[in-house]
């Protein structure tokens, strides 16, 4: 039987989320929930869904497997509790919540109720990043002794201050809507930094949020990393994330088009070569089943309904790696704090 | 595209003289049909083209809607009701109070309207026989199974436009099967057909049937699957499968053109092509 899916939240996301869902083989959107009863009169118009404006009751009536939430990120913990309760698998929009504190109780009523639990950072899914951790973890450039993550986009490029996005107690800014890409994907390839050594955060157009985020990251002894985020570069196209890992044996550069790896004489590894080696997206990207705005977004979604029917809770983005990334985003805002504030929190 | 080759691509187009320089090219050497996203900058493009009547006579124009990025970003800023109000086209909405807004564009095919005239309206004078929906748009009324709008527009474009709908797509075997279900006849589809099956969402065979056994006319885009394949090795595949008639590729050289109309002439004879040039 198809596994019965809610939408919580029909903006941007939410529409792309229910759209793959509702492709893949195996899963069917039955029910969605919004605050817009101009978006809910239209699906209930043209699509065979039951549409709520309130969550609680579409869970309650008991006939989802699970949910996905694709609302402010303000809401998610409320939300996302009262479906774990409910015994609902859960796929949340990242970042996880707005506190780490909330993030940890999640993530441990989740696996104390043994349900799915899954966070939307999508870039995990990419396989030019993917490679880059088997890379990484496989020892491929030795002891990495430096990473550096980055992230540019026009996002905000003038005054403004209309949605969530721009309102830190929803959410909005840069750190938590932006870096905390950057944050997980670093987290992602060499694990979370224990320290955040100092940061900034910057901004620019933004009244309430910071626009640009800069931070330093201590790993123990054994490693540095730098973090830099700005979301009101109207020169870059669309968001760019970039990392770059050094290591004692070469150094990498991974974004989502594409894999660089040097490696130092005396250091080839597998079929990568000494000197540069170029691994693209076409040689690296699995098919996905169903196709919309990129394969990752397809991917995850998959990955979250095989883990439904497998029962498999060890699967990617658990809400216990979404604790880490909140985790970090929490230091950096502290260590903001501690440098006098910056330009806004 | 690469950011870097994006940006390079900006700079040297930064004048619109330089994207009429290469379809002036590409014009020249026999190429008559120019596929392009409704990008805002194309409405210099066209306003040349009209100033300009006798030169480009048989110039024909794909227009491929929404320019999917403007919508994108203005959705996460103002949310889809501003957004709507935002690019519909002035005096019909605009003049219109919220609540009457509200109810007008429940009905989804009246909005869909409006949005296709507010693109349309930079094309006004000009030969415009298909009109294209964006594969963004396409494989998001697809998966939440809209099929209605696919019928809808095409329907809309004939009535208003005289012209034929486009569909571009990821996900072809599943779009030719919701276009069957809703009645639209031998469509118009574009989508990824390249040698390594790059983007061909269903996997090449499905394609490659669809190719052969569906009545569809189908437009093979992105043959390179990205630079992956080299363009001689591409061409030659692509041009030998079976129910396949026409090829976009997007080029911004006089060499690039050239070069990647006889290969496609060396398998095809001479053949209609169509050329895209704006940034997508």
């Amino acid at each position: 039987m198809a596994i019965r899916v809610g939408i919580v939240g029909a903006g941007k996301m939410g529409l792309s989320h229910y759209a793959i869902a509702n492709a893949l083989p195996g899963a069917a959107v039955v029910a969605v929930c919004d605050t817009s009863r101009y978006i809910l009169s239209v699906l209930r118009k043209h699509v065979a869904v039951d549409t709520y404006t309130n969550y609680e009751e579409m869970i309650s009536e008991g006939r989802l497997d699970c949910i996905i939430i694709a609302t402010p990120t303000a809401t998610h913990f409320q939300c996302t509790k009262y479906a774990l309760e409910k015994n609902l698998h859960v796929f949340v929009e990242k970042p996880l919540t707005l506190s780490p504190v909330e993030s940890r109780a999640l993530s441990e009523l989740a696996i104390q109720r043994t349900r799915v639990n899954q966070v939307g950072f999508h870039n995990r899914f990419i396989a030019t990043f993917q490679e880059a951790q088997r890379l990484v973890r496989a020892g491929a450039l030795g002891t990495v002794t430096n990473i550096r993550g980055d992230a540019f986009g026009q996002v905000v490029v003038k005054e403004q201050s209309s949605t969530w996005r721009s309102r830190k107690a929803e959410g909005g800014g840069c750190l938590h809507d932006y870096a905390c890409h950057v944050v997980d994907l670093m987290n992602f390839l060499v694990g979370p930094p224990t320290r955040v050594a100092g940061a900034r955060m910057q901004a620019i157009f933004s009244k309430d949020v910071a626009d640009a985020v800069s931070a330093v990251f201590a790993y123990d002894d054994r490693m540095s990393g730098l973090l830099e985020t700005n979301w009101s570069d109207e020169t870059v196209r669309k968001m760019t994330t970039t990392i770059t890992a050094y290591g004692t044996k070469g150094k990498l550069i991974v974004d989502r088009q594409e894999l660089k790896l040097y490696l130092r004489s005396d250091c080839r590894f597998e079929n990568y070569e000494e000197g540069w080696n170029s691994r693209y997206i076409t040689d690296l990207q699995s098919p996905v089943r169903f196709y919309l705005r990129g394969e990752e977004y397809s991917a995850q979604l998959d990955a979250f309904f095989e883990a439904i029917r497998s029962g498999n809770m060890a699967h990617e983005n658990s809400f216990a790696s979404a604790y880490e990334t909140d985790r970090v985003l929490n230091l950096i805002t502290e260590a903001n704090e501690a440098n006098g504030g910056g330009g806004r929190a | 595209m690469s950011e870097e080759k994006a940006r390079q691509q900006l700079v040297r187009f930064k004048d619109t003289a330089a994207i009429i320089e290469v379809l002036d090219i590409a014009y020249d050497m026999g190429i008559r049909t120019f596929m392009c996203t409704t990008h805002d900058r194309i409405g210099e493009v066209c306003d040349h083209m009209r100033a300009d009547r006798a030169r480009y006579r048989n110039f024909i124009y794909y227009p491929c809607m929404p320019y999917a990025h403007k919508y994108a970003n203005s959705v996460s800023q103002f949310g889809v009701l501003e957004t709507i109000q935002r690019f519909s086209t002035g005096g019909v909405v605009n003049t219109l109070l919220r609540g009457a807004m509200g109810t007008l564009t429940r009905d989804i095919y009246v909005l869909m309207r409006l949005l296709v005239d507010s693109e349309m309206k930079r094309f006004e004078g000009l030969n415009t026989p298909v009109i294209f929906v964006q594969n963004v748009v396409t494989d998001l009324l697809l998966g939440m199974k809209l099929y209605s709008v696919f019928a809808e527009f095409d329907k809309y474009v004939r009535e208003r436009y005289g012209a034929e709908a486009g569909f571009i797509t990821m996900n072809l075997p599943m779009l030719l099967d919701a276009l069957d279900q809703v009645g639209v006849e031998n469509p118009i589809v574009c989508s990824n057909i390249n040698k390594i099956g790059f983007r061909m969402t269903g996997g090449i065979d499905a394609y490659l049937e669809a190719l052969r056994t569906r009545r569809c006319r189908p437009i093979a885009m992105s043959i390179l699957a990205s630079g992956a394949i080299p363009p001689n090795e591409a061409i030659e595949w692509v041009c030998r499968l079976e129910g396949l008639q026409s090829i976009v590729f997007g080029a911004s050289s006089a060499g690039n053109i050239r070069q990647t109309k006889e290969l496609i002439e060396c398998v095809w004879g001479t053949a209609p092509l169509t050329t895209p040039a704006t940034p997508s």
